[in-house]
């Protein structure tokens, strides 16, 4: 038994119910011209219906790149393995045109910048009328026309019969994004992956589309994967949370578990930066050095080791495994969670020894 | 109380396309202080700063830095003076030439404010060490460094002619959460050596609390509130500043979530420009502009809704607002759970 099998059964109710997106060791890889850039490495996680899971990292970790890969946006520009089961389905295993159909039906994704995916030469409403006749949700031009009415409404719109008519450039930032959450929703999808789906938005607007979020996955149940560098957007939203550093997972747990008694050095330096009144000036736990930005070679072993206060020796030669370190989560940290020595050497009984 | 290194009053701006971007706005910086600017984009915060340098012609007002009249520098003396106002942008890969080695744009920063040649090599190695950067890196050009390390070059040139006043505009915005704490921790560390005041201008409301002795809120150009860093996350009194500070996301259980969005500048709101989203607004709100009202000492506030309510001594509350008022919770925002 291996531990990643274990931490996709992460609550009681979620081992009844089969989780909505299920995503099995997938890895990345772009092939350049001169080496080759593992993007993520050996990422699993699932998500029950209902539920929101949070992949949280900065720039360069990996997040987006899974998001993407899950729904198979790279095409032939990277090397994908490992498998994707969404309700009973191998993504990695559809043609081309199954997964066109499946992408914006099944599995719908809200982007980071609205302004970069509205056409801009297109009015919204033509947008939206024409997802949802591509997947025959509405037949009929009219059909079509006034179930997008209903669709902005449904996103807090005011005024749709005019947004349906505008530019995106006529809207705000936010308007626009909730036109982004009326097509990702317009099939009523069972995963919604959104990238980074406030960082554009002013705070007060931000708070509003979190609202809606939140509101819309109560009404609809669907399962929803979302990507932030936010801590306090993770601690808004997530149910679970998966802290990414150079490609893998580091920690995973429910938000709670993660963001209130961190066991990856990673998540508590990341905590610790995070400025607040509550902290004295000059006294942020930085951590220090930078993330390894995209594409740049990795450390040996742990990549984080060179920039954790509580690297050892061992750190430096092998890559730990994400085990499980308690009921409901896993760390790839020995050394904050009891030693090397009780870490997996690719013994698995010593992974099932540090479970306990 | 410590000198008052930068005063400016009544400072307006009016683009050529009608946006009326900072609206008869007044702050002031003591020595060795750090007051930061919040709001939303749009609300004017880095038009002020612009004014406040002159990198912008302000249509009205004035600005005294140091004692003496900033606006009324001739060419010559302005250019001398900006050597103790100092600017940290907030894209370091776009603000350092990427032609020139780092070391070479903190130099010529130093001898436009006229320091002997002999002086300047000694300078840039002292400063790329002070912040953390290795001295050997100053033969490097820009693209060789990373985000972070940009932004510590960009803060040694600023620092590097002792400049009393830092502007920081979105300084730390555009990096990492673990180096913007880095970057953080550095800026603090400098002011406690050099005594330098800093003007802090960011969005993100977690920053300013963290890094500001006193805050400046503004919305649609106009300043609704001012007051010490710890007052006004303990007791926000314009409902704008109440609502942002709620919005801070991870942070509060009982978020004021407001309607709408942000008028548009071109075209704003009469009387008080909040008022459209305002969850307290009340008839009167429309017809008169709000002006900055004492809440305590070192705490104005633009609502007289609030003020009133805050307040009941005050002398300025309208008299009959109260009564006339359309609101069934005047004094209070109903909070979303």
């Amino acid at each position: 038994m291996t531990v990643t099998t274990e931490m996709r059964v992460t609550a009681p109710e979620q081992a009844v119910a089969p989780a909505a997106l299920e995503v099995e060791g997938v890895s990345v890889t772009f092939p350049t011209k001169s080496r080759e850039i593992d993007a993520v490495r050996d990422v699993s996680f699932g998500i029950a219906a209902g539920k929101t899971l949070v992949l949280l990292g900065e720039s360069g970790s990996g997040k987006s790149v899974t998001s993407r890969a899950i729904m198979r946006l790279y095409g032939r520009s990277a090397r994908i393995t490992g498998a994707v089961q969404l309700a009973g389905r191998s993504l990695f295993d559809l043609d081309e045109r199954a997964m066109r159909k499946l992408r914006g039906a099944e599995i719908a994704m809200v982007p980071q910048d609205p302004t970069a995916a509205l056409d801009p030469l297109r009015r919204v409403g033509a947008q939206i009328v024409e997802v949802l006749r591509t997947h025959d949700i509405e037949k009929s031009r009219s059909g079509a026309k006034a179930r997008a009415l209903d669709l902005l409404a449904s996103v807090g719109i005011p005024d749709p019969a005019r947004v349906l008519r505008s530019y995106p450039h006529e809207l705000s930032g936010g308007m626009r994004q909730r036109a982004m959450i009326a097509v990702a929703i317009a099939c009523e999808p069972s995963v919604l992956v959104a990238d980074e789906p406030t960082t554009a938005l002013d705070v007060t607007v931000q708070a509003q589309v979190l609202e809606l979020f939140a509101e819309l996955q109560e009404r609809m149940g669907m399962a929803m994967l979302m990507v932030t560098h936010d801590v306090g957007v993770a601690r808004d939203i997530a149910d679970d949370v998966a802290v990414m550093y150079a490609g893998r997972i580091v920690e995973f747990g429910t938000a709670n578990d993660v963001l209130g008694s961190p066991r990856h050095p990673y998540t508590m330096g990341l905590l610790g930066a995070v400025p607040s009144h509550t902290v004295a000036r000059g006294a942020l736990l930085a951590i220090p050095g930078r993330p390894p930005a995209a594409g740049e070679p990795l450390p040996a072993g742990c990549a984080f080791s060179p920039r954790c206060p509580h690297a050892v020796s061992e750190c430096r030669d092998e890559v730990p495994a994400l085990l499980q370190v308690a009921t409901d989560r896993a760390s790839a940290c020995p050394v904050v969670n009891g030693g090397w020595d009780r870490w997996d050497h690719g013994d698995e009984g010593a992974a099932r020894q540090a479970a306990t | 109380m410590t000198k008052e290194l930068l005063v400016a009053e009544h400072l307006s701006k009016r683009f050529p396309n009608g946006v009326l971007a900072v609206d008869d706005v007044s702050v002031t910086i003591r020595e060795g202080e750090t007051v930061g600017i919040v709001g939303e984009s749009g609300c004017g915060k880095s038009t002020t700063a612009k004014l406040l340098m002159r990198l912008l012609e302000p249509d009205a007002g004035t600005v005294f830095f140091d004692g003496f009249d900033f606006l009324s520098l001739g060419r010559t003396l302005l250019r001398r003076a900006r050597g103790t106002i100092q600017l940290v942008p907030q894209n370091p890969q776009t603000s350092l030439n990427p032609r020139l080695r780092i070391g070479a744009s903190i130099a010529f920063n130093l001898r436009a404010h006229g320091w002997a040649r002999k002086d300047i090599g000694p300078r840039v190695e002292s400063m790329l060490d002070r912040v953390g950067i290795d001295p050997a890196y100053a033969t490097r050009y820009p693209h060789q460094l990373s985000g972070g390390q940009l932004q510590r070059v960009a803060i040694a040139r600023a620092l590097a002619t002792d400049p009393k006043l830092v502007v920081c505009d979105e300084a730390v915005s555009a990096l990492d959460k673990s180096v913007q704490a880095q970057v953080l921790n550095l800026l603090t560390d400098l002011q406690r050596d050099s005594g330098v005041a800093y003007l802090f201008i960011s969005h993100d409301l977690a920053v300013v609390e963290h890094f500001s002795d006193r805050v400046v809120v503004m919305y649609l150009g106009r300043v609704v509130e001012e007051a010490s860093a710890s007052e006004l996350w303990r007791r926000p009194v314009h409902p704008y500043s109440e609502a942002l500070l709620s919005s801070v996301p991870g942070r509060v259980d009982d978020r004021i979530v407001l309607s709408g969005d942000l008028p548009s500048p071109a075209n704003p709101p009469s009387g008080c420009v909040f008022r459209t989203r305002c969850p307290i607004a009340i008839a009167s709100c429309a017809d008169v502009r709000p002006s900055l009202d004492r809440v305590d000492d070192d705490h104005v506030a633009a609502c007289p809704v609030r003020v009133d309510a805050t307040d009941p001594s005050a002398d300025f509350a309208v008299a009959g607002v109260s009564a006339s008022s359309t609101s069934t919770n005047p004094g209070g925002i109903d909070r979303v759970q």
